[in-house]
């Protein structure tokens, strides 16, 4: 038993070494000569726009719910005024920037996983290093700041479709003005509202990227290793951003509220 | 000396090549896979200019042993020298300069496949090469598309092509950037019989223009008898017997001479 728990030591410390290095080799390459600019460029567009629908989507959704499911209990306490307020707080703090970040885990990690996996199973990784070719800059260097870019604005445009959901909600069973609605909503913001949550989502983003090119690039050489890597991608991707969320909120209520 | 030993290492080249160059040098290299030993302590030279046709059969480790010239895998034991540099022991940017001396032929193409065919060969030139002027390059890809037969694909997708043109263009990638050794993992297999005997010429053709030293890794007797200038086989992870085609033809040694029945 003990002989099986050391052994099982030596391989989890063996994996952080490995991320340890793969994380050295992503700053060494990002800041190396002939950054491959065209190619961050197509996988922004690939990450962020073709993401567009489904965050929107389930930006505006979220808001529209989640005030739905909120007004009976506030008229209960005749405080239904204070919703738009309520609503923009949950969204922009915690909500939108967590369920569009556990959204992209699944599509994008995933999606990243699957494609370096296949590319490695193909040899085409293989051809890029043997060419010469530097296949870290060209591959992680780029779809992980991608995804670190593109992330943080998925979620501003989660965050505005969620209050856009929000005041379709009231007006289901409320006539309430957009404006009205939407000063209400802004007022009851600060920037220890907007800020933190606005930059917790570049690392959410930069975890996303990171597990994804991770398990794709050091994925096994059998076709089931794609589906492995695609797969413990997302549920890597996903625990991080749990993790990194609990940090973050932890971190902004001792900076911000103390 | 041309030598056929039964179950002895071959040390030795043909006589021909005794006055020439070794470009790689290999003695004594052992590589594992946990408690799997795949080379089992191989020690083989490559003359410059000559092709070397690696013949085994199936996990005898002949792919591992290209792959540990090429350093996608470490080995454990024994010296590996390109052109006089021990690859184990090169630094990230001198690998990727011994690298461009050296070119690979993966058995499936390895093709790019978000990419063209024009630019599966663009993506060496300007990454590799450094090359910028659009016109150089659109010179250098049809030389190389028109070296291998294949100037019509140059829009297609790899997805669009066959395995013999995947294989075409994968040795165009490759022969685009002129490296001096080629490492051809099964170059013919998969293919008809016709394919690979153009597959296999078109290696030769290539071979003369650029005067390009090769180790050819294959258990196609075809290709092997079309390319070799020297066959060595492999059994259990070191070489067994070595010399041109046709005296191994006359091998008594029963593994060797079931390659060539």
């Amino acid at each position: 038993m003990p002989a099986k728990f050391i052994s099982f030591l030596k391989d989890q410390g063996e994996k952080v070494g490995d991320q340890v290095h793969f994380l050295g080799s992503f700053f060494r390459n990002t800041f190396k000569k002939g950054f491959e600019w065209n190619e961050l460029i197509r996988e922004c567009y690939l990450i962020g726009y073709k993401s567009l629908p489904l965050v929107a989507i389930t930006g505006f959704i979220l808001g529209f719910v989640f005030t739905l499911q909120s007004e009976p209990t506030l008229k209960a306490f005749g405080a239904e005024n204070y919703l738009p307020a309520m609503v923009s707080v949950s969204l922009i703090r915690e909500i939108a920037p967590v369920i569009v970040a556990l959204i992209c885990a699944g599509k994008i990690a995933s999606s990243i996983g699957a494609e370096l996996g296949s590319m490695k199973v193909t040899e085409q990784i293989d051809a890029m290093e043997v060419s010469g070719s530097n296949p870290i800059q060209y591959l992680v260097v780029t779809r992980i700041l991608a995804c670190t870019f593109m992330i943080p604005l998925l979620t501003i445009i989660a965050d505005a479709l969620g209050l856009l959901g929000g005041f379709t909600g009231i007006n289901i069973s409320n006539k309430v003005s957009a404006v009205l609605y939407f000063n209400k909503a802004i007022a009851a913001l600060d920037f220890t509202d907007f800020i933190p949550a606005f930059i917790k989502t570049f690392f959410f983003g930069f975890a996303i990227g990171f597990v994804g090119c991770y398990k794709g690039y050091n994925s096994g050489r059998g076709t089931a290793s794609v589906g492995m890597a695609a797969n413990s991608a997302v549920v890597n991707a996903s625990l991080w951003v749990i993790v990194l969320d609990a940090v973050a909120v932890q971190l902004t209520s001792v900076l911000a509220y103390h | 000396m041309e030598t056929i030993t039964d179950h002895t290492t071959i040390t030795t080249g043909p006589a021909n090549t005794n006055d020439r160059e070794v470009v790689i040098e290999i003695k004594e290299l052992h590589k594992s896979f946990g408690d799997h030993e795949v080379l089992t302590g191989i020690t083989m030279d490559l003359y410059k200019g000559e092709n070397l046709v690696v013949l085994g059969r199936s996990g005898q480790g002949k792919s591992v042993l290209i792959k540990c010239i090429a350093g996608l895998l470490d080995y454990h034991e024994g010296i590996l020298k390109v052109y006089g540099s021990e690859i184990k022991e090169l630094k990230e940017e001198e690998l990727r300069k011994a690298r461009m001396k050296l070119g690979f032929l993966f058995q499936s193409g390895a093709l790019y496949d978000s990419m063209t065919v024009r630019e599966n060969l663009e993506f060496p030139l300007t990454r590799v090469l450094g090359l910028t002027d659009k016109n150089e390059i659109d010179e250098r890809i049809n030389e190389m598309l028109d070296s291998v037969g294949l100037l019509d694909a140059i829009d297609k997708m790899p997805s669009d092509l066959s395995g013999g043109m995947r294989k075409r263009i994968g040795l165009a990638r490759t022969l685009i950037l002129k490296p001096e050794i080629m490492l051809y993992d099964e170059p013919t297999t998969g293919l008809d019989p016709i394919t690979s005997k153009e597959i296999s010429e078109l290696m030769v053709q290539l071979q003369k223009k650029y005067k390009i030293s090769s180790v050819i890794i294959t258990h196609d007797m075809d290709c092997a008898k079309i390319t070799a200038d020297r066959i060595l086989v492999m059994n259990n992870g070191k070489y067994i017997a070595g010399g041109t085609y046709e005296i191994l033809e006359q091998s008594s040694n029963a593994l060797v001479n079931s390659f060539f029945k």
